[in-house]
C-alpha cells in the first residue's frame, strides 16, 4: 500500500486529504511491469475525473516521497508516503 | 532546535536561550546574534487582511526545517540555531516565525539567518489561508521569494 496525502487548496479542491493505493490493484497492472514512478501515479490520479484532471495536472504542484521533495522520475515502493501540494507560503 | 507549534513565543526568552549553552553555562564563544521575527501583516496581495490560518505537513515540516539548518551549518561556522514556526489560527500582528542564529562574527550570523528564511519560504511545507475583506483565500506563492532563494545557488 502507498499512502497519498493532499494539502491546502489542493486538498480542498479535491475534497480529499488522504488516499491509500494498493499497487496490486488491476488498474496499475499495465504500469507495474516496469517500475512505477511518481509521475505515473500522478497521471493515474488525474484520470479519476475532470476535477482530478484539472488539479493534478497543475504544473506548479510539488511532490514529496517519504517527506522529501522529489521529481516525477522517482520510483515508488510499497509502504511509501506520497504527498502532493501547492507551492508553499509559510514564513 | 526546531519547533512547530500553535502557541506564541517570547523573543526575550529565545534570545537568552541562544546565549546559553546546553549545560546552562554562558555561550561566550559567539560574538554575534541575529534574530528575525515574521508577523501577520494587515495588507497582502491587494486586500486588507484580518488574520490567517496556517496549515502544514506534520513530520515533513520539521524534517524540511532540519535540512535547511543543516545546509546553513555546512555553509557558515554557526553556534546556536533556533527556528520556531507557528501553525493554526493567527490574528493581525501575531508572531509567525522566529529565526535566531549565533556565530563568532556578524557576517555569518546575518547571512545564515537570511539563508534560513529564504529556504523556509520556498521549501518548508506551510500554507497560509487569509481572512480578507473579500472572504478567505489561499495565499499565492510569490516569484520574489523564489528569486531570493536563488541568490544562494
Amino acid at each position: 500500500m502507498i499512502k497519498v496525502l493532499f494539502f491546502a487548496q489542493l486538498r480542498e479542491s479535491l475534497s480529499c486529504a488522504e488516499l491509500s493505493i494498493n499497487l496490486n490493484d488491476p488498474k496499475f497492472a499495465s504500469t507495474l511491469k516496469s517500475a512505477f514512478t511518481l509521475e505515473q501515479l500522478r497521471e493515474q490520479l488525474a484520470n479519476t475525473d475532470e476535477t482530478w484532471q484539472l488539479n493534478m495536472q497543475n504544473g506548479k504542484l510539488l511532490m514529496a516521497v517519504n517527506q522529501t521533495i522529489v521529481n516525477g522520475e522517482h520510483i515508488l515502493q510499497d509502504g511509501d508516503e506520497v504527498a502532493f501540494f501547492p507551492p508553499v507560503t509559510g514564513g | 532546535m526546531i519547533s512547530v507549534q500553535t502557541h506564541d513565543f517570547d523573543m526575550a526568552t529565545e534570545y537568552h536561550a541562544l546565549l546559553t549553552n546546553t549545560d546552562s553555562t554562558i555561550n561566550s564563544a559567539d560574538g554575534a546574534v541575529v534574530t528575525f521575527v515574521g508577523l501577520v501583516r494587515d495588507y497582502n496581495q491587494g486586500n486588507h487582511v484580518q488574520g490567517l490560518t496556517l496549515e502544514h505537513y506534520p513530520g515533513m515540516t520539521e524534517k524540511a526545517l532540519e535540512d535547511i539548518v543543516l545546509n546553513a551549518r555546512a555553509k557558515w561556522p554557526l553556534g546556536k540555531v533556533r527556528v520556531i514556526h507557528r501553525v493554526g489560527q493567527l490574528n493581525l500582528s501575531d508572531q509567525i516565525v522566529f529565526v535566531g542564529v549565533t556565530s563568532k562574527h556578524r557576517e555569518a550570523a546575518f547571512e545564515a539567518a537570511q539563508f534560513i528564511m529564504d529556504f523556509l519560504k520556498n521549501r518548508a511545507p506551510f500554507w497560509k489561508k487569509e481572512n480578507t475583506d473579500l472572504g478567505t483565500r489561499w495565499v499565492e506563492a510569490e516569484v520574489k521569494d523564489e528569486i531570493a532563494q536563488q541568490r544562494w545557488d
